[in-house]
């Protein structure tokens, strides 16, 4: 039998964790820096790759996912090194996608082709809003206008662009979502990722919440019929949702994300990077060091991984679940219980198919638009049996 | 052996926290009896529990020796006792095997709801009372009017009484002098037969049951053959000794003297607290009239949050048992809950303490459902049975009458609170019986219904009078009222351990309160959920939780899957906690939190 990862395929995720500033609501691992040594930067990340292919050898890869950070601070050719370092170690699949995430400022429009030329063939930027008063909210460093600008340009450089929104924003109303949405759907190519914005701890807005000073956020009430809402108008302009917060034409969705949610292997490279492998049968979980410092200096060592944890069969099973259900195709119920050693629990599957959260045909299980908004409880149904 | 008349025995009493212990450690210090660099604070409160909430649950014996100023030497047996009210029996019972009391009194706070309660028992016990004035280092310290005060409301001549620090040592000296010629020596006849008090009894991991004896007459020996004279049984004393305060063996204890006994006894429910103990050949002719046994007054359902978990929780419940003969329980079993138990308390304090023992000691996490009382059900075939559990309510139509359990209640509080007061004990059913003046201080005593004061009571009486008043209770009896049993329907479901005993009157308020509480207290489901009171099938109050409507994290990539697989085992670790009542899940604090009044 095949080993089970290849149901979802094989993808190189390289994080770059600098930002030209850092935004108050983000959680990444993303750190200002005044100097940048892109040389030292594309020697970590070439013997990075050298030391996971040797692990991974004869595999055909699916995607390259350049996310940040800002990996439109990268070096064209610092991304075109690490390109030619994975088809050097790696068989490209015929349909492989290369997508960087890009920030929507003019000096980022400008390294476009050279992104192109060394391979990249699909970017996702990060417009969050189209009102530059809410922009400054978010502490972003662009305008609607600049954010337009880059956009135009990387539609004539590149055949896939898809951009980011987030909304339930402070003060913002489900009229104003409607005409901002109708906006951006004006605007959007074949992809879309909308969030919900989320109220991460540790960040500048955690903290203003815990001291109750992050005012005007939506309530569960609005924040739902904000969701129904973008569901609606997406779906009427023909970007159906294919999970909980991204929207394409039907066969434009990202490949490299659909590895993750359909649970394929994946290697993280760089700052903090998770991965989940598997090694002669047995999956793992990885991580590598955290701090950008740290990491090159365990690369130079001889490898930046820090943590390498194997997974048992029921908790892969539970992580093919938390993330099958996420996409609109659902999971595979035989694959999860030949992962579990037990299939999910049928009396849990009909109180949840009764209550219209999810729908199945015995093979497969999937989520209803209902069943996606409360994802969470219908996972905590399935996994408590 | 001490001749009678240099023996001096005597309780401390007080309200909570006015200094028992505190005093105890200073005179057990000024005597010499423990070496200043063993001394540590409340040195007599050895359980956890007890340093812990810095109170005192058990009473506690120390024989001290001491040279008077009239040049004798003086033995003086020490009971320390605990000041609150679940545990007045402690007290009670300690006063029955000496022949004088220290009165403690906060001389920063002034006489309290147990200090009338303690004195009212000494005076009933015949004893000579000290009065002790405490706390005299603190600046709020005020002794005349504090002894105005104790002559006013108490009636007993305060004008020698000592006045003291327990903290410094101030007045020590001048107590231990009231106490050898103010306190009558004990009586009893070296050569009668013996005749001694059993007064308490406990299990101790080496020794087995250590029993506490009052000897009144005759001599008690290693190797002597005795006989307890209310069950018959006989035992072969195998140690004897008294405590100062840790064990120490003695060849005898003679008439007067208070110590302990080891005997091969099994359990501390083989012994009787207030039983006679007398020689197998040469017994007594009468026994003493021994004491009434302590009663749990308030019950409650524990089951473990973990049903795996129920026979650890029966073997913790056993041996705990074993040591306090005032706690009872008996197997439950709840269609919500699982098996667990009925558990009969003192009060809500000792339910608190055996509840944080079992968790603690056991590391067994429990439900504990709402606590009630002993209903006296008469039937119409004119039987009459005690319900311990509103679950078990027979069908209304075959009843007669419903009787409850009535309190009378003291509280002091000071005059500013007491319209507070009055109006709590009104909304909880109070019949007011007095209420008189000292100086700026009210004293009102009420007829309560004792199911109006188990839950909540003392904490809305605290809160209501930011801390000042007092409470004391005694339960006086039963009496008939318009009772019935409420339930909780959870998605119209009966929730057995929910199912409370209201007066009619109040079903209402009770009922929206509950189904109020148990809409904030449940978490929102796939689907909304109806939560009603009703009465009989009859619905009287009622609120819907409505069905949740997001909850799912925005973004969820490669990075999130370790961070997303723990918080979904944190989550079921959480469910756990909860409880499925169909389809429902019910936090387990609930079961307690729902019957908590803001009224
Ligand atoms: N300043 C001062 N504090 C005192 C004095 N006597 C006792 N305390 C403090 O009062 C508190 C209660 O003292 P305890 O001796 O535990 O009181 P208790 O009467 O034994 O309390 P229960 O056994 O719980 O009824 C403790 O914090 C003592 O340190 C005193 O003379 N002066
Ligand atoms: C890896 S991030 C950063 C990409 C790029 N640096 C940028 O900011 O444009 C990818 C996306 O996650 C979204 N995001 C980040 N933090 C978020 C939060 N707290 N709540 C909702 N969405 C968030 C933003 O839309 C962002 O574009
Ligand atoms: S949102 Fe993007 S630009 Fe802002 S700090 Fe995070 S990674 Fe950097
Ligand atoms: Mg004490």
């Amino acid at each position: 039998m095949a080993e089970d990862w290849t149901e979802g395929g094989f993808g190189l995720y390289i994080h770059w964790p600098y930002c030209a500033a850092k935004c108050p609501y983000c959680d990444f691992n993303s750190h200002v820096a005044r100097q940048i040594d892109q040389a030292a930067w594309t020697r970590a990340y070439l013997a990075e790759i050298d030391r996971v292919a040797g692990e991974l050898p004869g595999r055909v890869l699916n995607s390259i996912y350049f996310g940040g950070g800002t990996p439109s601070l990268m070096h064209p050719d610092t991304v075109a090194a690490v390109i030619d370092a994975a088809r050097g170690r790696w068989t490209f699949a015929n349909d492989i996608e290369i997508t960087l995430e890009a920030n929507p400022g003019s000096v980022e429009a400008g390294r476009f082709a050279g992104y192109r030329d060394a391979g990249v063939n699909r970017v996702s930027m990060g417009i969050q809003a189209l009102n530059d008063a809410d922009l400054r909210r978010l502490g972003r460093i662009h305008t609607v206008a600049e954010a337009r600008a880059a956009y135009d340009v990387a539609r004539t450089r590149f055949d896939r662009v898809s951009f980011d929104l987030i909304y339930a924003r402070q003060n913002q109303s489900l009229a104003n979502w409607r005409a901002e949405l109708t906006e951006g759907l004006a605007m959007a190519a074949d992809h879309l990722s909308l969030y919900q914005l989320t109220i991460e701890p540790g960040t500048a807005f955690g903290d203003r919440y815990k001291r109750g000073k992050l005012k005007g956020l939506p309530a569960d009430e609005l924040a739902a019929d904000m969701y129904d809402l973008t569901q609606e108008l997406c779906e009427a302009r023909g970007l159906p949702a294919y999970e909980v917060s991204n929207h394409a034409v039907p066969g434009m969705e990202s490949q490299h994300n659909l590895i993750y949610w359909r649970y394929g292997d994946y290697a993280g490279i760089g700052p903090g990077a998770h991965g989940r492998v598997t090694i002669r049968e047995q999956r793992f979980a990885t991580e590598t060091q955290l701090s950008p410092t740290d990491w090159l200096q365990a690369v130079a060592r001889g490898s930046g991984e820090s943590l390498r944890t194997p997974l048992t069969g029921p908790e892969q099973a539970e992580e093919y679940l938390m993330m099958g259900l996420r996409i609109t195709e659902g999971i595979d119920l035989r694959r999860y219980a030949a992962l579990a050693g037990d299939p999910l629990s049928a009396e849990a599957i009909a109180e949840l198919e009764s209550l219209g959260m999810i729908a199945t045909d015995g093979t497969r299980l999937a989520p209803t638009r209902q069943g996606r908004t409360v994802l969470n409880a219908v996972l905590a149904k399935l996994l408590a049996g | 052996m001490t001749d009678l008349s240099h023996i001096r025995n005597f309780s401390i009493v007080a309200h909570i926290d006015h200094g028992k212990s505190t005093l105890a450690d200073r005179l057990i210090q000024e005597t010499g009896t423990v070496k200043d660099r063993d001394m540590k604070e409340q040195l007599l409160d050895s359980m956890d529990i007890e340093r812990e909430r810095g109170i005192t649950i058990k009473a506690n014996t120390v024989r001290i020796e001491y040279d008077a100023d009239d040049g004798e030497h003086y033995v003086l047996n020490l009971i320390d006792t605990p000041g609150h009210v679940d545990f007045a029996y402690e007290v009670s019972r300690s006063m029955r095997a000496v022949e004088g009391s220290l009165l403690v009194v906060d001389s920063t706070q002034g006489v309290e709801a147990q200090t009338l309660a303690n004195v009212y028992q000494a005076i009933e016990a015949d004893h000579e009372i000290v009065p002790v004035l405490n706390k005299i280092d603190l600046p709020a310290s005020d002794c005349d009017r504090v002894a105005e005060q104790i002559e006013d409301v108490i009636g007993i001549d305060a004008t020698d009484a000592i006045r003291v620090s327990a903290k410094t040592g101030e007045g020590i000296h001048e107590v231990l002098e009231a106490i050898v010629t103010q306190l009558p020596p004990p009586k009893g006849d070296r050569g009668a037969p013996l005749k001694a008090m059993l007064v308490d009894s406990w299990y101790d991991s080496y020794l087995g049951v250590v029993v506490l004896v009052r000897i009144m007459d005759g001599v008690l020996k290693k190797g002597d053959r005795i006989r307890m004279m209310s069950t018959g049984a006989t035992h072969q004393v195998d140690r004897i000794g008294v405590f100062r305060p840790q064990m120490e063996s003695v060849d005898e204890l003679g008439p007067g003297e208070i110590g302990f006994i080891t005997a091969s006894i099994k359990q501390v429910r083989d012994t009787r607290v207030g039983d006679t103990i007398t020689h197998e050949r040469k017994p007594c002719a009468e026994p003493l009239p021994g004491f009434k046994p302590a009663q749990p007054v308030v019950f409650c359902g524990l089951f473990p949050v973990d049903s795996a978990e129920f026979e650890d929780l029966r073997t913790a419940i056993e041996k705990l048992a074993l040591n306090d003969a005032s706690f009872s329980y008996e197997m439950e079993t709840s269609a919500a809950l699982g098996f667990g138990f009925r558990c009969g308390f003192l009060g809500l304090l000792h339910l608190e303490v055996i509840r944080d023992r079992i968790e603690r000691e056991y590391d067994i996490e429990l439900i504990t459902t709402a606590p009630s009382v002993i209903y006296h059900i008469y039937m119409k075939d004119g039987s009459m049975f005690e319900l311990h559990n509103p679950a078990d309510m027979p069908d209304p139509s075959r009843i007669d009458r419903i009787e409850e359990p009535r309190i009378k209640a003291t509280i002091l509080v000071p005059d500013e609170y007491l319209g507070d007061v009055l109006k709590l004990c009104q909304d909880r059913r109070g019949i007011q019986l007095d209420l008189t003046y000292a100086g700026n201080r009210a004293m009102v005593v009420y007829d309560l219904p004792l199911n109006e004061v188990v839950f909540d009571f003392y904490d809305r009486l605290k809160s209501v009078t930011k801390g000042y008043a007092s409470f004391d209770y005694q339960l006086t009896g039963y009496r008939a009222d318009n009772l019935v049993k409420m339930q909780i329907l959870v998605n119209e479901e009966p929730v057995d351990a929910l199912s409370v005993m209201v007066h009619r009157d109040r079903a209402e308020t009770r009922g929206r309160a509950m189904v109020e509480k148990l809409k904030e207290l449940i978490p929102r489901h796939m689907f909304k959920i109806p939560i009603q009171a009703a009465i009989g099938g009859k619905v009287i109050a009622r609120e819907t939780l409505s069905a949740l409507r997001k909850d799912v994290t925005a973004k969820c990539y490669g990075g999130d899957a370790t961070r997303k697989r723990k918080l979904l085992e944190k989550q079921k670790a959480g469910k756990k906690k909860m409880r499925q009542f169909g389809k429902v899940d019910i936090p387990q604090e609930a079961f307690i939190s729902a019957l908590k009044m803001d009224t």
